[in-house]
């Protein structure tokens, strides 16, 4: 049945969803009973005025009943079809079906748009993992410096007699290649875990927040200035293409809009000239809790806070859900995090502000200077359990590093023995 | 030895001549193609050994080997680019070439023949892999 024959299924459809009688129709749409059941059964064409009068009876636009108002489903509807590899009987019926159905067949078109989606996801993030540039010679050094070690120790292992000058050169390139293996296959996990450039962080709903909220330097002078609402900054955003990325930057947006009304940046920005970074102090001083102290500090331009700083808030579960990257301080992109940051002493003691020196393992270790706090996100009523996060702020240099306590990334790339604290073995081996 | 005509190189092909079975390996890391060369010369075996992906095709053409052995990834030239112009060569053509990868895929597998490469050996490999491919494609190649 073609499709503008079947306006009068629709009409049908949608009273009898609203529980309408047909005379009920009928005489609020000023036609008698049965000329809309003429209608109803597509043997009266229908358009012009009755079908904007039945239309507002029936609370849709006319074009929800007209042909125009299901071409895209339908048109969704026939590519769903041609997908799914296998034939489809009644293909020929796809406008009735749209038609009589228009409820299931939108669960029909969304969930075929969504396998779009998610198919579109996965070749991405399989053609990033194809032809990354950064990860093929990643892995191209991994195993040539493997193909190398293993060459070169099958020498010495099974050559009978080598000579002297053989054996030290070949000892010489074992101790270089295998030095080289350990830094290149290090570099290569934290590529895999820990990449903070913007680019190559989309894919997921929170990299592609933390994308946006990286290319705005995680300073928003619209929002300090009062001259936009959270909403109108998503406007031109199009590093959030997911509607739950957008979800997640609009929440993150509105929790700064409130700290920026709490912590007026030119205030601020006084009392830092006079007090420092002290977060108890400034929390007193404007009125305000600690957590968004700590998020307000975060969020000021560097110049502004005379330093770098970095952040990370947790929920209760210890699930990253903010991160602010700051220089030599990794942070996991996937997976739990290290149990040992302050971040985690601070959600074990609500309320109870945790300050710590930290330094994490590596090549070019550095303290930090970590100050923590977790508290309810909103007012439990009686009997109701509070729902906890924690925000810790991450200041490069620490207090003059005084005995920084260690600490790592996650577990999983994580080099550190004895560990009381891991969860689960490294790949990588101790200072190599 | 296969012996060919018009080549360049005099003197340098004469001495190789008269060494026995001749290979140019070209490869960008150094401690394999020591253990590569050590490995070959150990098995009768001169190695003719360079770095670069950009001169190959000349070093390849001149050298005149029985047998070549390549990376695929190369500074200045791939593997691939380097096979398709020699075997874009008439007298190029049986040339036995080893590619030594660290893409091991499918995929990359069957550019790599495409291109004319006669076996593929994907990294980390055993030194008794490449002496027995090197062994194998030399015979086939004398047969042949």
């Amino acid at each position: 049945m073609a499709r503008d024959t079947l306006t009068g299924s629709r009409i049908r459809e949608r009273r009898l969803i609203l529980g309408l009688r047909q005379a009920e129709l009928a005489r609020e749409a000023g036609i008698s009973a049965s000329y809309l059941n003429l209608i109803e059964h597509n043997r009266r064409r229908i358009g012009g005025k009755l079908l904007v009068d039945i239309a507002g009876v029936l609370g849709v636009e006319p074009s929800m009943l007209s042909e125009g108002a299901e071409a895209a489903l339908i048109s969704t509807l026939r590519e769903a079809a041609a997908d799914s590899g296998v034939p489809v009987a009644e293909l020929d019926r796809v406008d009735e079906f749209a038609g009589r159905f228009p409820g299931w067949a939108e669960v029909l078109a969304t969930g075929h748009r969504r396998i779009a989606t998610l198919e579109r996801t996965v070749e991405t993030l399989s053609d990033r993992l194809t032809h990354d540039p950064n990860l093929a010679a990643s892995v191209h050094e991994v195993l040539s410096t493997a193909a190398a070690i293993r060459s070169t120790a099958s020498i010495l292992a099974e050559t009978g007699e080598l000579e002297a000058e053989w054996l030290d050169r070949f000892h010489k390139n074992l101790n270089e290649d295998s030095l080289r293996l350990a830094e290149s296959s290090r570099e290569l996990v934290n590529f895999l875990d820990e990449g903070d450039t913007g680019e190559d962080r989309r894919g997921m709903p929170q990299e592609e927040a933390e994308a946006f909220f990286q290319e705005n330097g995680f300073h928003f002078p619209a929002l300090e200035e009062a001259v936009a609402a959270p909403e109108d900054l998503l406007q031109e955003a199009p590093l959030l293409v997911s509607d739950a990325a957008r979800s997640l930057a609009l929440a993150a947006l509105e929790q700064y809009q409130a700290d920026a009304r709490a912590l007026p940046l030119k205030d601020l920005g006084q009392a830092l000239a006079s007090e420092g970074i002290a977060p108890v102090s400034l929390a007193r001083r404007f009125g305000c809790t600690l957590p968004q102290v700590l998020r307000r500090l975060a969020a000021l331009p560097e110049e502004m806070l005379g330093q770098e700083a970095g952040m990370v808030i947790c929920d209760a579960s210890g699930t990253l859900l903010f991160r602010k990257p700051v220089t030599g301080f990794a942070m996991p992109r996937f997976g739990a995090s290290c149990p040992l940051w302050p971040l985690y002493t601070a959600l074990v003691h609500p309320n109870v502000p945790v300050r710590r020196n930290v330094v994490q393992h590596g090549r070019n270790a550095a303290a930090f200077d970590c100050m923590a706090v977790a508290w309810a996100q909103e007012i439990p009523d009686f009997g109701q359990d509070p729902m906890y996060r924690a925000v810790m702020l991450i200041l490069p240099g620490g207090k003059d590093a005084e005995d920084p306590q260690p600490v790592g990334a996650s577990c999983r790339i994580c080099p550190r023995q004895g560990c009381a604290a891991r969860r689960e073995p490294s790949i990588l081996k101790e200072e190599f | 030895m296969r012996l060919r005509t018009g080549e360049a190189g005099g003197q340098r092909r004469e001495e190789i001549l008269l060494m026995g079975r001749h290979v140019v390996l070209i490869e960008d890391e150094p401690n394999i193609t020591e253990a590569i060369r050590f490995l070959l010369t150990r098995d009768g075996w001169s190695v003719d050994a360079h770095t670069d992906g950009a001169t190959a095709v000349e070093v390849i053409q001149d050298a005149d080997p029985d047998l070549v052995i390549l990376d695929l990834m190369l500074p200045g030239k791939s593997g691939l680019e380097i096979v398709r112009e020699l075997r874009a060569q008439e007298d190029m053509q049986a040339l036995p070439v080893l590619m030594l990868t660290a893409r091991g895929q499918m995929r990359d597998r069957e550019m790599a023949e495409k291109a004319g490469v006669t076996r593929f050996m994907t990294k980390p490999f055993s030194n008794a892999e490449v002496l027995t491919a090197v062994r194998d494609l030399h015979a086939q190649a004398s047969q042949g």
